[in-house]
């Protein structure tokens, strides 16, 4: 899968940010299990900013993947957010219940359509 | 002979036998990829009907969950198998049926609640199926395989 992994400074604390692209399936879940495991564990990050405003589509298997995250970070005192979600990924997020232990943004479209044109 | 009458009152019937429905098989291998090939088959079977964008999602989302829990749970991850998919669309409804030759589920109604599933997908799968499409029916025979069938009226 294709993922770009860098580390920022936020509000003095070190986030890892990952941009995954494509399909958060169940033929990716298990690369981007290991690769977002491996980099929060190389750089030593309790917090990971996920950015998927590439990511076209998610189900279970991915959902899966940012629990098992939550669960690690979680007694660590860490945290997750997400952002650039489009509405299928956003809705889908909130079906799986992750808006109760992550920050997820609202994507802007959905915003926007509330008002009607 | 209790699942029997399961299929015989499963509403999905009509749109089965109607004269204007549309009918299609796909048989593809138990291999992770194809995940993804069976959702897009699926949401080009109803692609010609005036499916919302929303609804489309939802049905890829539901055929995803069907498939992976075929590959899964039915073929312990091993891609040597078969998984078959069946679909029967007319202007009202849309029926898909995911089958494979796998294990089989003992207790099914242990399976569909939540927080069940022992993998790493939250125990998602039924759950996610159940609230995208009307209606989902699970069919299985221990050590001969399961059918789930899932049937959702098109606006």
């Amino acid at each position: 899968m294709d993922l770009i992994v860098n580390v920022k400074n936020y509000q003095r604390k070190a986030w890892l940010c990952v941009k995954p692209k494509g399909e958060l399936d169940m033929a990716v879940a298990d690369d981007f299990r290991k690769r977002l495991t491996e980099a929060m564990q190389f750089f030593g990050c309790r917090y990971l900013w996920c950015d998927f405003s590439a990511v076209t589509f998610i189900d279970s298997s991915g959902l899966g993947v940012l629990l098992g995250r939550y669960r690690e970070l979680a007694p660590l005192g860490g945290k997750i957010i997400i952002t650039g979600a489009n509405e299928l990924v956003y809705r889908l997020l909130l079906a799986g219940g992750l808006h109760k232990l992550m920050e997820i943004d609202r994507p802007l479209s959905m915003r926007y359509s509330e008002e009607g044109i | 002979m209790a699942e029997q009458t399961k299929i015989s009152s499963w509403a999905g019937r009509e749109v089965l036998a109607a004269a204007d429905a549309n009918k299609m098989l796909f048989r593809f291998l138990s291999r992770s990829e194809n995940v993804a090939l069976a959702r897009l088959l699926a949401a080009a079977a109803v692609a010609e009907r005036d499916t919302t964008v929303v609804e489309l999602d939802e049905i890829k989302v539901a055929v995803s969950e069907a498939v992976s829990n075929a590959i899964i749970h039915g073929y312990g991850n091993e891609p040597q198998h078969y998984v078959e998919m069946s679909i029967a669309v007319n202007q009202r409804e849309l029926c898909i049926s995911i089958h494979d030759d796998g294990v089989g589920i003992l207790d099914i109604e242990q399976a569909m609640r939540p927080s069940f599933s022992t993998e790493g997908r939250m125990g998602l799968g039924f759950a996610f199926m159940q609230s995208f499409m009307d209606e989902v029916e699970v069919f299985s025979v221990p050590r001969a395989g399961t059918t789930v069938s899932m049937r959702k009226k098109l606006a």
